[in-house]
């Protein structure tokens, strides 16, 4: 019993950090008042990109690298067309997610590019991964996903203790006010999107060269979605969205697993579980938890 | 005020902010804006023949296939024509709850639900075929508009944003699709001998189908698309001239003064968000009825998101999502020639939405620079006057 519980505990910490990673970036994006559904473009990339870098270096660190740059890409797209020329965010995600669906199938189906990817390794943090039930799901993962344990306190420090933290979150709150006392609004919303890319794209990037080893048409599959149902589930706190991701990928988790341990649950109803929780989460928590003020609302200087 | 505003692709021209003075300057912009607009089209072009050459492919080629199966001839024609209908329709709806400030991006999702209840109706009502077939399309829109419901009914019951409860029914309509095709009591196809059962429904009988104009060589399209022509005109007419049409517009330009002026955001603006749920289900019971016949986990396969481009192509402006629409239909009739030349489908939605941005661009570009130049007078003068506040 215990061997199974420790089973379903890893793969369902597998198959948060891909979301944990991005979910590190949307929740910036979001609280800097940008709503770019082109986080699953991001990861998309990010995951071709992986592969193809460590295909070309022959490194898996290189390959994530290579995710990251394709992140920040796109975040610079998003943001320029969206924070610069004020063109609809919604029309500018939707493009960018067709946009990197077209091209890494495109490439993936081209010859001329042949994959010979590179995993990235397990490493096995010696005593804690004793440690009964938790200790392998926590302490003996693919190498990149231990970044997330410096990660998590960092993004918090600086979107709580830093400067441009504390910009980026009145931005999302109230432009007009942060205009006002001097902050240049687009451009800390187009900063938040190139943050947003590097993680998404780190996250797409340890899909395909952490955890699967390989690439697979549109092998992200929605997980972009589900990182901001995750966001929206956290009531737009770090806390909280780290909880969502764990939760989401928990529900994968025993979707995959419970056939085999002879349980029935409607396998519909586990992939629409994130979906169906950050709505639920938004209509019972709406008095308490308050998506930031100007999310995804345009600023223009001077537009009233 | 108006923060509940919904900025909808660029700015509109007309909201300039410093008048251009004289018609030399007038006419010098536009062309340049047209120049602006050759230019973004040839770099989007560009690239994508510059992504096929880097790839061992044939630009030249690609190009010939690709108007081959779109324009040359009537009978690739009406492969435009088939594929533009779908998104027509789609667009239609959405236009309305854009102009009703209201932003609907679930198309995808109320799409697969409207075939799904249309589905519904033309598998399993028994009947005569025409009878059936009005049903079927009936109830697809009803479902596509029951599933906009919801985040209507969320927006002004709690307060929840449109386009974040739209966006994710999205998929909590697919897995309601998919629930209903693994299910032999709902939607799954009935054995047959011993074949296996796959996740699909059965093919809608011929009888409940929509009629297809022509045969292929000459000029042939279903009448899905007469159906989307006639809500394309009627929509833009109903909101260009009717009293509804005008309460929508007033709670899409301003709703503080739409309320004052007693207009129910309730009202006109959750039947808006209904009604571009509607047109996506009515979308998919067309595509059901005319081109697919038989649900599948994928069935919607891009063409709500596909659709809600075009509307924001379009604008706001009904009459012209047709011919976005149609050019959207021509790249996607091209596409599928794609595969003769062992070059990947997938070339389509490059192309696509790098014409997107390209056309985005421009009149984006312009209102940016029009607006710094209105900013740089409006201090200008502001500096010569006593301290007034400044462009608010």
């Amino acid at each position: 019993m215990s061997h199974d519980i420790t089973t379903i505990l890893s793969s369902a910490i597998r198959l948060s950090v891909p979301l944990l990673f991005a979910a590190m970036g949307e929740y910036v994006a979001e609280r800097a008042g940008t709503l770019n559904i082109s986080v699953e473009a991001m990861m998309l990339s990010g995951a071709y990109a992986g592969i193809l870098g460590s295909s070309v270096t022959g490194n898996a660190a290189f390959g994530l690298a290579w995710g990251m740059g394709i992140g920040v890409v796109i975040g610079l797209i998003h943001g320029n067309f969206t924070h610069r020329l004020q063109v609809n965010t919604f029309v500018v995600g939707v493009t960018l997610n067709v946009l990197a669906l077209g091209i890494t199938n495109y490439l993936f189906a081209s010859p001329e590019l042949p994959l010979t990817p590179r995993q990235a390794s397990v490493l096995t943090v010696p005593v804690l991964s004793d440690i009964p039930i938790v200790g392998k799901p926590l302490f003996s993962e693919r190498w990149p996903a231990f970044l997330l344990y410096g990660l998590i306190p960092v993004v918090w420090w600086i979107m709580q203790r830093s400067r441009w933290g504390l910009e980026l979150r009145s931005v999302g709150e109230n432009p007009k006010a942060a205009d006002v006392t001097g902050i240049h609004v687009n451009r800390r919303r187009r900063q938040a999107l190139v943050w947003c890319g590097l993680f998404a794209g780190l996250g797409g990037a340890y899909l395909s060269v952490g955890e699967v080893g390989t690439f697979n048409s549109n092998m992200t599959a929605g997980r972009g979605f589900i990182v901001i149902a995750a966001v929206i589930f956290g009531g737009w706190t770090l806390r909280g969205a780290v909880a969502g991701c764990l939760l989401f990928g928990g529900a994968d988790a025993l979707r995959l697993a419970l056939p085999a341990l002879g349980y029935k649950l409607n396998p519909q109803l586990l992939i629409a579980a994130p979906y169906l929780l950050a709505i639920v989460a938004m209509c019972f928590f709406a008095k308490r938890v308050r998506q930031p003020g100007a999310l995804a609302q345009p600023f223009e200087r001077g537009a009233s | 005020v108006s923060e509940t505003l919904v900025h909808v692709g660029a700015p509109e021209e007309s909201a300039s902010y410093v008048p251009v003075s004289g018609r030399g300057a007038r006419v010098r912009s536009g062309l340049s804006t047209t120049a602006l607009y050759v230019a973004c089209i040839g770099v989007a072009l560009g690239l994508s023949a510059a992504l096929v050459a880097a790839t061992g492919g044939s630009p030249s080629s690609v190009f010939t296939a690709m108007y081959d199966g779109s324009v040359n001839g009537w009978g690739s024609f009406g492969y435009t024509l088939d594929n533009a209908t779908p998104l027509l329709i789609v667009a239609i709806g959405t236009v309305v709850a854009v102009r009703a400030g209201f932003f609907n991006i679930g198309q995808e999702g109320q799409l697969a639900i409207g075939a799904m209840t249309g589905g519904l109706v033309a598998l399993k009502l028994g009947g005569p075929g025409p009878l059936v077939l009005i049903l079927a399309l009936a109830a697809s829109a009803v479902g596509g508009a029951i599933w906009a419901g919801i985040p209507a009914l969320l927006r002004f019951w709690r307060g929840i944003d449109v386009v974040i409860s739209s966006l994710l029914l999205i998929f909590i309509a697919f897995q309601v699709l998919s629930y209903a095709l693994n299910n032999s009591w709902f939607l799954q196809e009935q054995r047959v001998g011993r074949g296996a059962v796959l996740n699909e429904s059965d093919q809608v009988s011929s009888h409940v189908r929509l009629p297809h104009y022509g045969a292929y060589p000459g000029l042939n399209f279903g009448s899905g698309l007469v159906i989307g022509i006639v809500l394309a005109v009627v929509v833009a007419v109903l909101m260009a001239r009717s009293r509804w049409g005008f309460k929508l517009r007033m709670l899409g330009l301003n709703p503080v003064v739409a309320r004052r002026a007693g207009v129910s955001a309730f009202l006109i603006g959750g039947t808006a968000v209904m009604i571009s749920g509607a047109f996506a289900g009515l979308a998919g019971g067309v595509v059901l009825t005319s081109q697919a016949y038989r649900l599948t986990p994928t069935f919607s396969n891009n063409v709500g998101w596909n659709g809600l481009l075009v509307a924001l192509i379009a604008r706001q402006n009904a009459a012209l999502a047709i011919p976005v629409a149609l050019f959207f239909g021509a790249l996607q009739a091209g596409g599928s020639f794609l595969s003769t030349l062992n070059v990947s489908t997938d070339l389509t939605n490059i192309v696509q939405a790098l014409l997107v941005l390209a056309v985005v661009f421009p009149t984006a570009f312009r209102e940016l620079q029009r607006y710094r130049r209105g900013r740089a007078q409006a201090l200008a003068g502001a500096a010569g006057t006593a301290p007034a506040a400044v462009g608010a």
